[in-house]
């Protein structure tokens, strides 16, 4: 895998205002990339940054190995971006703004309508292909805004808040949408999003930002390790040596030097270890100590149990 | 540069003026009442009138003071002409031209005002800023869009009114009469030059207003130079020459490149997207 997307150090000032303060990421060839943060983090602003519309103030910026500042139309002629307020011509048809953007993009001429078509069609707009984009339903609007972001099939197609302001309907079909199109033909996405649940679902890796830091960039299960250096196991038993499970097993747990806290309520034992590497040791130990154990599940921390812990911590330093 | 993409841009402008009525139905109904309605009444009117011929003369009497200011090579228009004649050269082929200028400024304005301004209202900016095209042809094709068209219009008009003016006054006149001399480097030079300081007004305020009428209304306010042309020269204190003409186009053209200048230097994705 290579880097599409080298950030190094970006910094982007506003006035005396630092919306991107000393950014340092890099996104890899076909992986779904989130970039999370509360309004006003710089999750916008790094798209604008690496996409050529905002020069950076410092720092150094790569994009598909082009430099975004002097060769931003290049660097824009291989991604698709879909911009926060989809940004349609209500007064044309859907078809009229897809042809449109079609030529801005170079779509070859001879390929053109084809390709309207095949993404209409993909996108589920084709029986409504020829009215007017004012009178669609925002998700509508959405999945055409996704379909012009897609229609020059790009190298790296980048979301900026894909179901802000959507009903649950829509916000659903729209993130259904993204997953197939990120799992498809390998192509790299890059998410920005303040949505956890859009992001636990989509992105391989993330960078958790706050007041244009990142807090922590990885893969959710690093950051997760990262930030609590233990893991919950969660055991279920059949029973101890023939009989139910017992108080006397849960003080022989306890006693074992990886376990750093026990619980047990009925046949579910609770175990906190070291890390994920102690867990077949663990699982063995509670063999030979005669447990029957029908179950064991690593209890994972969730995106946004994470997120909030990277910006307390992030609130606490402040 | 690619022509292609400027010329897409071009067309888009247009398509979404065409889509806004409150933009383009006065910019059609001006040229109108210009070409047709106002050569129409005050050619037609006087022939209908029965006004006695030497009561004509001796009210053109009175303009004398004003035909002595004429420039030379209209007072050889005028020389030897009756009554009605006069009235009909010194209106349609004298006064009505500063006031044929306002059909190019006001295409212009409007197109650049829906293009610059209704584009930002819109919120249809930001998708166009992340296309690969380039901000000069961005600019260009927008530039395109406002000054091409209004030519084009005033040219068009020019032809219509030509037709219009000499059917009508053919009764009194005997004669295809029109253009003047004058009208020439009015119509090829100055028009032009006109119509793209309608478009770079519109650019400069594009910065400082946030909806298309605000824009539009402001670039109404270059009207006013042309009424003090017009008013310059009934009172006799301008004539319209064609050395005047070429003169006066030549200053708006040098105005034009200033504006031209700034707007060039305005128009960055940077501060576009900035103004969002």
């Amino acid at each position: 895998m290579s880097a599409v997307i080298e950030c190094d150090s970006v910094v982007k000032q506003f006035g005396a205002l630092k919306a991107i303060d000393g950014l340092t990421f890099s996104v890899e060839a076909g992986e779904v990339f989130g970039m999370l943060g509360p309004n006003g983090a710089g999750k916008t602003t790094m798209v604008r940054l690496i996409n050529g519309l905002l020069a950076a103030s410092g720092g150094r910026l790569r994009t598909l190995g082009f430099d975004p500042i002097t060769q931003g139309d290049r660097v824009r002629a291989h991604t698709g971006v879909l911009t926060e307020t989809p940004s349609l011509y209500e007064r044309f048809s859907a078809r009229d703004n897809l042809l449109l953007f079609g030529r801005l993009y170079h779509v070859a001429p001879e390929k053109l309508t084809g390709r309207v078509d095949a993404v209409l069609r993909d996108l589920g707009l084709a029986e409504r292909a020829r009215d007017k984009v004012g009178g669609y339903s925002k998700g509508m609007k959405q999945r055409l805004a996704i379909a012009r972001a897609l229609l020059h099939e790009p190298q790296i197609l980048f979301l900026d808040e894909p179901t802000a302001g959507l009903d649950p309907e829509a916000a659903r079909h729209v993130t259904d949408l993204i997953e197939k199109l990120s799992r498809e033909g390998g192509r790299t996405v890059l998410l920005a999003t303040h949505n956890l649940t859009e992001a636990q679902r989509l992105c391989d890796r993330v960078a958790v930002l706050n007041q244009g830091r990142a807090l922590a960039v990885g893969t959710p299960a690093q950051l997760s390790r990262d930030l609590w250096r233990s893991t919950w196991l969660d055991v279920e038993l059949r029973g101890v040596n023939g009989g139910a499970p017992t108080d006397r097993l849960l003080a022989q747990v306890r006693a074992v030097p990886m376990v750093k806290a026990a619980a047990m309520e009925g046949h579910s034992l609770s175990l906190q270890v070291e890390s994920e590497e102690a867990i077949p040791q663990m699982v063995a130990h509670l063999v030979r100590l005669g447990a029957q154990i029908v179950r064991v599940n690593p209890r994972e921390h969730t995106l946004e149990e994470i997120y909030f812990a990277l910006q307390e911590q992030a609130e606490k330093a402040v | 540069m690619n022509w292609n993409i400027i010329l897409t841009i071009a067309m888009k402008d247009l398509r979404e003026v065409r889509a806004n009525k409150m933009a383009w139905m006065p910019a059609l109904i001006v040229p109108l009442i210009f070409v047709v309605v106002m050569p129409l009444l005050l050619i037609v009117g006087p022939q209908l009138l029965p006004i006695p011929a030497e009561e004509l003369n001796r009210e053109m009497g009175d303009l004398d003071a004003m035909m002595n200011a004429l420039p030379p090579d209209l007072l050889a228009q005028i020389r030897g002409l009756q009554g009605l004649q006069i009235w009909i050269v010194l209106l349609a082929g004298f006064m009505f031209a500063p006031m044929f200028l306002i059909i190019p400024l006001m295409l212009a304005s409007v197109v650049g005002s829906e293009s610059f301004v209704g584009e930002r209202e819109r919120k249809t900016l930001e998708a166009l800023l992340y296309t690969p095209a380039t901000d000069r042809e961005l600019f260009l094709g927008k530039v395109v869009a406002a000054v091409v068209p209004a030519v084009l219009i005033t040219l068009f008009s020019f032809a219509a009114y030509t037709l219009v003016v000499n059917v009508s006054a053919y009764p009194v006149m005997g004669r295809v009469w029109f253009p003047l001399v004058t009208w020439w480097p009015l119509v090829l030079w100055v028009a032009p030059a006109i119509a793209t300081l309608g478009m770079a007004a519109s650019v400069l305020i594009s910065s400082r207003v946030s909806s298309f009428m605000e824009a539009y209304q402001s670039t109404g306010m270059l009207v006013l130079p042309l009424l003090f042309l017009m008013i310059g020269q009934i009172t006799g204190l301008i004539s319209l020459s064609v050395v005047f003409m070429l003169g006066l186009g030549g200053i708006i053209w040098g105005i034009d490149a200033v504006l031209l200048y700034l707007g060039v230097a305005q128009f960055k994705r940077a501060e576009l997207i900035a103004r969002l």
